[in-house]
Protein backbone atom coordinates (compact mmCIF):
# COMPACT_ATOMS: atom_id res chain seq x y z
CA UNK A 1 0.00 0.00 0.00
CA UNK A 2 2.90 2.34 1.12
CA UNK A 3 4.28 1.63 -2.56
CA UNK A 4 1.44 2.68 -4.10
CA UNK A 5 1.16 5.62 -2.49
CA UNK A 6 4.58 6.38 -3.37
CA UNK A 7 4.23 5.54 -6.92
CA UNK A 8 1.20 7.80 -7.21
CA UNK A 9 2.70 10.51 -5.59
CA UNK A 10 6.02 10.15 -8.15
CA UNK A 11 3.54 10.57 -10.69
CA UNK A 12 1.82 13.37 -9.64
CA UNK A 13 4.78 15.54 -8.56
CA UNK A 14 6.17 14.61 -12.44
CA UNK A 15 2.81 15.91 -14.12
CA UNK A 16 3.26 19.11 -11.72
CA UNK A 17 6.48 19.50 -12.93
CA UNK A 18 5.45 18.80 -16.78
CA UNK A 19 2.81 21.21 -16.66
CA UNK A 20 5.12 23.67 -15.21
CA UNK A 21 7.05 23.93 -18.41
CA UNK A 22 3.95 25.11 -19.91
CA UNK A 23 1.84 23.95 -23.34
CA UNK A 24 2.18 22.17 -26.14
CA UNK A 25 0.33 22.03 -29.07
CA UNK A 26 -2.72 19.62 -28.34
CA UNK A 27 -2.59 20.20 -24.83
CA UNK A 28 -6.00 20.85 -22.92
CA UNK A 29 -5.90 24.73 -21.67
CA UNK A 30 -6.98 25.56 -18.34
CA UNK A 31 -9.69 28.50 -17.88
CA UNK A 32 -9.18 31.29 -15.44
CA UNK A 33 -10.81 34.59 -14.04
CA UNK A 34 -8.85 37.34 -13.95
CA UNK A 35 -9.59 41.01 -13.64
CA UNK A 36 -10.26 43.12 -16.91
CA UNK A 37 -9.64 47.01 -17.02
CA UNK A 38 -13.13 47.25 -17.14
CA UNK A 39 -12.98 46.29 -13.25
CA UNK A 40 -15.02 43.03 -14.39
CA UNK A 41 -13.71 39.55 -13.78
CA UNK A 42 -13.05 37.52 -17.30
CA UNK A 43 -12.82 33.94 -17.75
CA UNK A 44 -13.10 31.95 -20.85
CA UNK A 45 -16.18 30.44 -19.89
CA UNK A 46 -18.03 33.57 -20.30
CA UNK A 47 -17.67 33.63 -23.95
CA UNK A 48 -19.78 30.25 -24.99
CA UNK A 49 -20.54 31.16 -28.82
CA UNK A 50 -16.78 31.36 -29.39
CA UNK A 51 -14.87 28.70 -31.33
CA UNK A 52 -11.84 29.33 -29.72
CA UNK A 53 -9.67 32.37 -27.95
CA UNK A 54 -6.76 34.44 -29.59
CA UNK A 55 -4.79 34.27 -25.92
CA UNK A 56 -1.84 37.40 -26.17
CA UNK A 57 0.51 37.30 -23.30
CA UNK A 58 1.69 40.89 -23.85
CA UNK A 59 2.07 44.60 -21.82
CA UNK A 60 2.10 48.12 -21.87
CA UNK A 61 5.94 48.86 -21.76
CA UNK A 62 7.50 46.17 -23.81
CA UNK A 63 8.25 47.45 -27.61
CA UNK A 64 7.92 44.42 -29.10
CA UNK A 65 4.18 44.47 -27.54
CA UNK A 66 3.45 47.99 -28.72
CA UNK A 67 4.68 47.74 -32.20
CA UNK A 68 1.97 45.06 -32.30
CA UNK A 69 -1.13 46.87 -30.23
CA UNK A 70 -2.81 48.36 -33.87
CA UNK A 71 -2.35 44.67 -35.03
CA UNK A 72 -3.74 42.85 -32.79
CA UNK A 73 -6.87 45.36 -32.65
CA UNK A 74 -7.33 44.55 -36.11
CA UNK A 75 -6.94 40.73 -35.18
CA UNK A 76 -9.47 40.85 -32.84
CA UNK A 77 -11.93 42.95 -35.02
CA UNK A 78 -11.57 40.29 -37.82
CA UNK A 79 -11.93 37.09 -35.62
CA UNK A 80 -14.18 37.82 -33.01
CA UNK A 81 -16.81 37.87 -35.64
CA UNK A 82 -15.72 34.53 -36.91
CA UNK A 83 -15.72 32.67 -33.30
CA UNK A 84 -11.97 33.52 -31.85
CA UNK A 85 -11.95 36.63 -29.94
CA UNK A 86 -8.63 38.16 -28.47
CA UNK A 87 -7.76 37.85 -24.64
CA UNK A 88 -4.88 39.96 -24.15
CA UNK A 89 -3.13 39.16 -20.74
CA UNK A 90 -0.70 41.12 -19.12
CA UNK A 91 1.54 38.83 -17.22
CA UNK A 92 3.97 41.27 -15.38
CA UNK A 93 4.86 42.11 -11.90
CA UNK A 94 4.11 45.75 -11.55
CA UNK A 95 6.35 45.68 -9.02
CA UNK A 96 9.53 45.62 -10.98
CA UNK A 97 7.80 47.18 -14.10
CA UNK A 98 5.39 49.87 -12.75
CA UNK A 99 4.33 50.92 -16.75
CA UNK A 100 2.60 47.61 -16.43
CA UNK A 101 0.51 48.33 -13.21
CA UNK A 102 -3.16 48.27 -13.27
CA UNK A 103 -4.22 51.83 -13.81
CA UNK A 104 -1.51 51.79 -16.46
CA UNK A 105 -3.45 48.75 -18.02
CA UNK A 106 -6.61 50.82 -17.86
CA UNK A 107 -5.18 54.01 -19.34
CA UNK A 108 -3.58 52.43 -22.76
CA UNK A 109 -6.46 50.82 -23.06
CA UNK A 110 -8.51 53.54 -23.27
CA UNK A 111 -5.94 55.56 -25.24
CA UNK A 112 -5.94 52.65 -27.83
CA UNK A 113 -9.40 51.79 -27.65
CA UNK A 114 -9.32 47.84 -27.18
CA UNK A 115 -12.23 46.19 -27.46
CA UNK A 116 -11.08 43.62 -26.24
CA UNK A 117 -10.43 42.11 -22.69
CA UNK A 118 -6.98 43.28 -21.28
CA UNK A 119 -6.33 41.21 -17.92
CA UNK A 120 -4.04 41.18 -15.62
CA UNK A 121 -2.43 38.46 -13.93
CA UNK A 122 -2.51 39.15 -10.57
CA UNK A 123 0.11 36.94 -8.72
CA UNK A 124 1.53 35.60 -11.59
CA UNK A 125 -0.30 32.31 -11.69
CA UNK A 126 -1.63 32.12 -15.20
CA UNK A 127 1.42 32.84 -17.63
CA UNK A 128 3.67 29.84 -16.14
CA UNK A 129 0.57 27.48 -16.49
CA UNK A 130 1.01 28.63 -20.58
CA UNK A 131 4.16 29.07 -20.57
CA UNK A 132 4.86 31.88 -21.61
CA UNK A 133 7.79 33.26 -21.50
CA UNK A 134 8.11 36.42 -23.58
CA UNK A 135 5.70 39.79 -24.63
CA UNK A 136 3.74 39.24 -26.70
CA UNK A 137 3.16 35.94 -26.70
CA UNK A 138 0.20 33.96 -28.21
CA UNK A 139 -1.55 30.28 -27.45
CA UNK A 140 -4.45 29.87 -30.09
CA UNK A 141 -7.56 27.83 -28.39
CA UNK A 142 -9.75 25.70 -30.38
CA UNK A 143 -12.69 24.20 -28.75
CA UNK A 144 -13.20 20.74 -28.74
CA UNK A 145 -16.47 19.96 -27.21
CA UNK A 146 -16.33 20.94 -23.83
CA UNK A 147 -12.56 21.14 -23.88
CA UNK A 148 -9.87 24.11 -25.25
CA UNK A 149 -6.90 22.84 -26.92
CA UNK A 150 -3.87 24.73 -27.56
CA UNK A 151 -3.34 24.83 -31.39
CA UNK A 152 -0.93 27.36 -32.12
CA UNK A 153 1.90 28.88 -29.66
CA UNK A 154 4.31 31.88 -30.97
CA UNK A 155 4.49 34.77 -32.77
CA UNK A 156 2.05 37.11 -34.65
CA UNK A 157 3.76 37.20 -37.88
CA UNK A 158 7.45 37.46 -39.44
CA UNK A 159 8.03 41.33 -38.55
CA UNK A 160 7.57 42.79 -35.52
CA UNK A 161 9.66 46.03 -36.76
CA UNK A 162 7.42 46.82 -39.76
CA UNK A 163 3.87 45.33 -40.33
CA UNK A 164 4.38 46.18 -44.58
CA UNK A 165 7.35 44.38 -44.49
CA UNK A 166 4.95 40.67 -43.63
CA UNK A 167 5.29 38.10 -45.80
CA UNK A 168 3.45 35.14 -43.35
CA UNK A 169 1.03 36.13 -41.09
CA UNK A 170 1.14 33.16 -38.84
CA UNK A 171 -1.31 33.28 -36.16
CA UNK A 172 -3.97 34.57 -39.18
CA UNK A 173 -2.58 31.59 -41.45
CA UNK A 174 -3.26 28.91 -38.18
CA UNK A 175 -6.60 31.01 -37.36
CA UNK A 176 -8.10 30.22 -40.98
CA UNK A 177 -6.78 26.45 -40.71
CA UNK A 178 -9.05 26.16 -37.76
CA UNK A 179 -12.01 27.89 -39.39
CA UNK A 180 -11.69 25.44 -42.43
CA UNK A 181 -11.45 22.64 -40.44
CA UNK A 182 -7.37 22.35 -41.12
CA UNK A 183 -4.72 21.79 -38.48
CA UNK A 184 -2.51 24.96 -38.22
CA UNK A 185 0.70 24.72 -40.00
CA UNK A 186 3.39 25.95 -38.41
CA UNK A 187 1.80 25.29 -35.27
CA UNK A 188 4.64 26.50 -33.34
CA UNK A 189 6.79 30.03 -34.24
CA UNK A 190 9.29 31.65 -32.10
CA UNK A 191 9.85 35.78 -32.04
CA UNK A 192 11.99 38.21 -29.99
CA UNK A 193 10.21 39.31 -27.12
CA UNK A 194 10.55 41.07 -23.41
CA UNK A 195 11.13 38.38 -20.88
CA UNK A 196 8.03 38.61 -18.34
CA UNK A 197 9.25 40.51 -15.52
CA UNK A 198 9.08 38.56 -11.84
CA UNK A 199 10.71 38.56 -9.06
CA UNK A 200 10.58 35.25 -8.77
CA UNK A 201 13.13 34.88 -11.48
CA UNK B 1 55.82 66.30 -26.42
CA UNK B 2 53.50 68.09 -28.12
CA UNK B 3 52.93 64.72 -30.55
CA UNK B 4 52.83 62.79 -26.93
CA UNK B 5 50.14 65.47 -25.45
CA UNK B 6 48.39 64.84 -28.92
CA UNK B 7 48.36 61.37 -28.73
CA UNK B 8 47.06 60.57 -25.56
CA UNK B 9 44.51 63.02 -26.65
CA UNK B 10 43.40 60.96 -29.35
CA UNK B 11 43.52 57.93 -27.27
CA UNK B 12 41.45 58.86 -24.86
CA UNK B 13 38.92 59.80 -27.50
CA UNK B 14 39.41 55.67 -29.03
CA UNK B 15 36.65 54.31 -27.25
CA UNK B 16 34.14 56.55 -28.38
CA UNK B 17 34.44 56.94 -31.73
CA UNK B 18 35.07 52.51 -31.56
CA UNK B 19 31.72 52.68 -29.59
CA UNK B 20 30.09 54.36 -32.63
CA UNK B 21 31.40 51.95 -35.23
CA UNK B 22 28.58 49.62 -34.87
CA UNK B 23 28.16 46.85 -37.75
CA UNK B 24 24.24 45.73 -38.69
CA UNK B 25 23.74 42.91 -40.08
CA UNK B 26 20.92 40.13 -40.86
CA UNK B 27 21.84 36.78 -39.27
CA UNK B 28 23.52 35.16 -41.80
CA UNK B 29 26.19 37.67 -41.10
CA UNK B 30 26.40 37.12 -37.94
CA UNK B 31 26.09 33.18 -37.89
CA UNK B 32 29.91 32.77 -38.52
CA UNK B 33 30.58 34.40 -35.44
CA UNK B 34 28.75 31.84 -33.21
CA UNK B 35 30.94 28.81 -34.82
CA UNK B 36 34.50 29.64 -34.76
CA UNK B 37 37.00 26.89 -34.06
CA UNK B 38 39.78 28.57 -32.19
CA UNK B 39 41.29 28.90 -29.04
CA UNK B 40 39.15 32.18 -28.22
CA UNK B 41 36.06 32.09 -25.95
CA UNK B 42 33.07 34.11 -27.24
CA UNK B 43 30.76 35.65 -24.98
CA UNK B 44 28.31 36.88 -26.59
CA UNK B 45 25.22 38.47 -25.35
CA UNK B 46 22.14 39.48 -26.91
CA UNK B 47 20.40 42.55 -25.48
CA UNK B 48 18.45 45.51 -26.23
CA UNK B 49 18.17 49.50 -24.97
CA UNK B 50 14.66 49.09 -23.82
CA UNK B 51 15.26 45.56 -22.20
CA UNK B 52 15.67 46.24 -18.69
CA UNK B 53 17.70 42.99 -17.07
CA UNK B 54 19.41 43.18 -20.04
CA UNK B 55 20.66 46.97 -19.39
CA UNK B 56 21.47 45.91 -15.90
CA UNK B 57 23.55 42.85 -16.62
CA UNK B 58 25.83 45.00 -19.36
CA UNK B 59 28.03 46.41 -17.04
CA UNK B 60 29.39 42.69 -16.43
CA UNK B 61 29.86 42.36 -20.35
CA UNK B 62 31.61 45.28 -19.91
CA UNK B 63 33.93 44.16 -16.65
CA UNK B 64 34.78 40.74 -18.40
CA UNK B 65 35.99 42.54 -21.44
CA UNK B 66 38.33 44.67 -19.61
CA UNK B 67 39.45 42.28 -16.81
CA UNK B 68 40.25 39.59 -19.76
CA UNK B 69 41.98 41.70 -22.29
CA UNK B 70 44.83 39.71 -21.89
CA UNK B 71 43.46 36.81 -22.65
CA UNK B 72 41.86 34.97 -25.44
CA UNK B 73 38.33 36.35 -24.60
CA UNK B 74 35.83 38.13 -26.77
CA UNK B 75 32.77 39.67 -25.73
CA UNK B 76 30.34 41.18 -28.25
CA UNK B 77 27.00 42.33 -28.03
CA UNK B 78 24.61 41.84 -30.41
CA UNK B 79 21.46 44.42 -30.15
CA UNK B 80 18.18 43.80 -30.99
CA UNK B 81 16.71 47.12 -31.08
CA UNK B 82 14.90 48.47 -34.22
CA UNK B 83 17.41 49.58 -36.79
CA UNK B 84 15.03 52.78 -37.12
CA UNK B 85 16.36 53.81 -33.59
CA UNK B 86 20.27 53.03 -34.49
CA UNK B 87 20.74 56.86 -34.35
CA UNK B 88 17.93 57.76 -31.88
CA UNK B 89 18.62 55.43 -29.32
CA UNK B 90 21.53 52.49 -30.05
CA UNK B 91 24.12 55.12 -30.67
CA UNK B 92 23.44 57.41 -27.62
CA UNK B 93 23.19 54.51 -25.17
CA UNK B 94 26.47 53.31 -26.27
CA UNK B 95 27.91 56.49 -26.09
CA UNK B 96 26.58 57.42 -22.41
CA UNK B 97 27.57 54.16 -21.20
CA UNK B 98 30.77 54.12 -22.61
CA UNK B 99 30.65 50.62 -23.21
CA UNK B 100 33.58 49.02 -25.45
CA UNK B 101 32.74 45.40 -26.43
CA UNK B 102 31.69 44.91 -30.20
CA UNK B 103 28.16 45.75 -30.81
CA UNK B 104 26.21 44.54 -33.49
CA UNK B 105 23.07 45.66 -34.82
CA UNK B 106 21.03 42.56 -35.87
CA UNK B 107 18.37 43.90 -38.08
CA UNK B 108 16.57 40.25 -39.13
CA UNK B 109 12.89 40.68 -37.98
CA UNK B 110 12.41 37.31 -39.21
CA UNK B 111 13.59 35.85 -35.96
CA UNK B 112 11.54 32.63 -36.04
CA UNK B 113 13.64 31.72 -38.79
CA UNK B 114 17.12 31.87 -36.83
CA UNK B 115 16.48 31.86 -32.75
CA UNK B 116 16.75 27.86 -33.24
CA UNK B 117 20.42 28.65 -34.82
CA UNK B 118 21.08 30.36 -31.99
CA UNK B 119 20.06 27.57 -29.76
CA UNK B 120 17.20 25.49 -29.61
CA UNK B 121 16.99 25.94 -25.94
CA UNK B 122 16.10 29.77 -26.65
CA UNK B 123 12.44 31.35 -26.30
CA UNK B 124 13.06 34.27 -28.16
CA UNK B 125 13.34 36.40 -24.88
CA UNK B 126 16.17 38.22 -24.08
CA UNK B 127 18.42 38.68 -22.43
CA UNK B 128 19.88 35.53 -24.13
CA UNK B 129 23.85 34.58 -24.08
CA UNK B 130 25.82 32.50 -25.67
CA UNK B 131 29.11 31.52 -24.10
CA UNK B 132 31.75 29.17 -26.18
CA UNK B 133 35.26 28.12 -27.57
CA UNK B 134 35.98 25.15 -29.58
CA UNK B 135 35.88 23.01 -26.21
CA UNK B 136 32.89 24.06 -24.63
CA UNK B 137 29.42 25.62 -25.49
CA UNK B 138 26.40 26.74 -23.52
CA UNK B 139 23.41 29.17 -24.11
CA UNK B 140 21.61 30.92 -20.87
CA UNK B 141 18.31 32.62 -21.25
CA UNK B 142 18.57 34.18 -18.38
CA UNK B 143 20.45 37.48 -16.56
CA UNK B 144 24.18 37.08 -14.95
CA UNK B 145 26.10 38.91 -11.97
CA UNK B 146 29.53 39.52 -12.79
CA UNK B 147 30.62 36.13 -10.67
CA UNK B 148 28.56 34.01 -12.80
CA UNK B 149 29.94 34.95 -15.61
CA UNK B 150 33.70 35.00 -14.25
CA UNK B 151 33.36 31.35 -13.35
CA UNK B 152 32.08 30.24 -16.52
CA UNK B 153 34.96 32.09 -18.56
CA UNK B 154 37.56 30.65 -16.24
CA UNK B 155 36.07 26.90 -16.15
CA UNK B 156 36.56 26.88 -19.90
CA UNK B 157 39.06 29.14 -20.81
CA UNK B 158 41.69 27.83 -22.96
CA UNK B 159 45.22 28.89 -21.94
CA UNK B 160 47.57 30.76 -23.92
Amino acid sequence: MKNILFALLLITTSITQLSAQGYKVGDEAVDFKLKNVDGTSVSLADFPEAKGFIVIFTCNHCPFSVAYEDRIIALDKNYKAKGYPVIAINPNDPEIVPADGFKEMQQRAAEKGFKFPYLFDEGQKIYPIYGATRTPHVFLLNKDGKSLKVAYIGAIDDNSQDENAVSQKYLENAINALLSGNSPDPDFTKAIGCTIKSSAK
Amino acid sequence: MKSLLLSILLLSFLPVLKSQDIRITDFKGLEPLLNQQNDTTYVINFWATWCMPCVKELPYFQQIHDEFSQEKVKVILVSLDFLKHLDTRLKPFLQKNKLSPEVILLNDPDSNAWIDKVSPDWSGAIPATVIYNRNFRNFYEKSFTYEELQTIINQNLIQK
